[in-house]
């Protein structure tokens, strides 16, 4: 999906737990979250620290989407 | 006995529990366990036998990667075996990278054949084809039966140290890895052949398909975020609460288009997830978990984003059919472009 939206113009930044699958269908820009049920918060934190997580992680997304890049890319 | 065969499965199989046991982390136990007892009576007739099940939860696999193939690979080591066999895993993502991971550490690290079985279109059939042999199976486990009377002979064949035929011969994946062999005919007459029957708009067969390369490449980077739509999307199955476009939870035929004007937060009250394919109960709890609507509207509020896009795009991500991920995709890129969408956030679980 990531692809077909990049292919439409459309810059676009994958966020996901298992970052090889996200390479291997072709995403450009990836960013690495916690987990697969729960890859935008952690439940064991309390609420305001998981969503100072949640935070963090989608500043890290918009920082991808406003870098250029010339071919896959991690954001660690 | 003639030859110890492991064999690598995941929590489900080993009858462990589904997804809210997808954290258990690897263990083993002596002799056969679920799809195990298919191959093992398939392998009898060779003087083969599974001595020892390994089994791993697939998100403890995934997330916890290092440790849990380190622990893998000490306990298939400790059986001494002669091949191990991985899955099949079929269209399970996670379980597929993992049985492809499993399969590639164990014959480089220690240096012991071994197969694993899944469909053409499962992430780890791309990662692993050219580090093990992955036998090509159905989508489902309905096809359990098809995949052992595949896996089987092959297994056979490389415990006595057999040559394998070609990909096509054998029924697996290509792996990529040319092998030298004499033909009867020189290539300019097998070259001239092929030719004469594509003028005459027959079947042929090319001796060397070309590797399909879909790549796009990267857009652009956002130059002013300040001003930018951005939209969310996600294939971790985010609805509103009860599917109302019901949504499948694995395999999902459609998309859903949700509006979120004016949500500020997504609540256990009015949203959900459809995803089968992963524990629910985090993101029914709170779905801001896996669209992060929460954020993204305080990003707004503060001015860091220009606007964060009134509709989300969403499917369920899980034994769906490229195929249709893709279309899914490409149908509601064209509207995301067309309603002034700079950027998009996909989120994945």
């Amino acid at each position: 999906m990531v692809k077909e939206i990049e292919r439409a113009g459309i810059p676009v930044v994958h966020m996901c737990t298992v970052t090889p699958i996200s390479m291997t269908v072709g995403a450009n820009r990836i960013v690495p979250t916690i987990a697969i049920p729960h890859p935008l918060g952690n439940p064991a934190r309390t609420p305001e620290e998981e969503k100072a997580i949640r935070r963090g992680l989608v500043e890290k997304a918009l920082k991808a989407l406003q870098t250029e890049v010339d071919g896959q890319t991690i954001f660690d | 006995m003639a030859y110890k065969v492991v064999h690598y499965i995941n929590q489900f199989y080993a009858g462990i529990g589904g997804e809210e046991f997808a954290t258990t982390e690897p263990a083993k136990i002596a002799g056969v366990k679920g799809p195990g007892m298919a191959l093992n009576a398939a392998l009898k007739a060779a003087g083969a036998e599974i001595v020892a099940t390994v089994y791993c939860g697939d998100s403890y696999f995934a997330e916890n990667n290092e440790d849990a193939i380190t622990r893998v690979l000490a306990l298939i080591k400790e059986e001494n075996p002669d091949l191990v066999i991985c899955g099949p895993a079929f269209n399970a993502g996670r379980y597929g990278v993992a049985c492809g991971q499993v399969a590639a550490e164990v014959k480089e690290k220690l240096g012991v054949p071994t197969l694993t079985g899944m469909y053409i279109e499962n992430p780890g059939a791309d990662m692993y084809k050219s580090k093990t042999i992955i036998m090509e199976t159905k989508n489902s486990a309905a096809g359990m039966r098809d995949a052992v009377a595949k896996m089987a002979p092959v297994a056979i064949k490389m415990l006595k140290g057999e040559e394998l035929g070609s990909a096509k011969q054998e029924g697996y994946i290509p792996t990529g890895i040319r092998k030298n062999l004499f033909e009867n005919e020189r290539g300019a007459k097998r070259a001239v052949d092929m030719l004469i029957k594509k003028l005459a708009g027959e079947e042929f067969e090319t001796e060397f398909p070309m590797p399909e390369f879909d790549r796009v490449a990267p857009n652009p980077a956002v130059k002013d975020l300040a001003h930018a739509t951005i939209a969310l999307c996600t294939s971790g199955g985010i609805v509103p609460k009860g599917n109302p476009d019901h949504i499948e939870s694995s395999s999902a035929s459609h998309y859903g288009k949700y509006s979120i004007a004016g949500v500020n937060d997504l609540d256990a009250e009015h949203w959900q997830t459809a995803h089968g394919g992963y524990d629910p109960s985090y993101a029914n709890a709170d779905a801001d978990r896996v669209l992060p609507v929460d954020v993204m509207r305080e990003f707004e509020k503060e001015g860091k984003i220009g606007k964060l896009y009134d509709f989300f795009y969403t499917t369920v991500g899980n034994g769906t059919a490229v195929k249709n991920a893709k279309k899914f995709a490409a149908e509601y890129a064209q509207e995301l472009k067309a309603n002034g969408v700079d950027a998009v956030i996909m989120t994945s679980t």
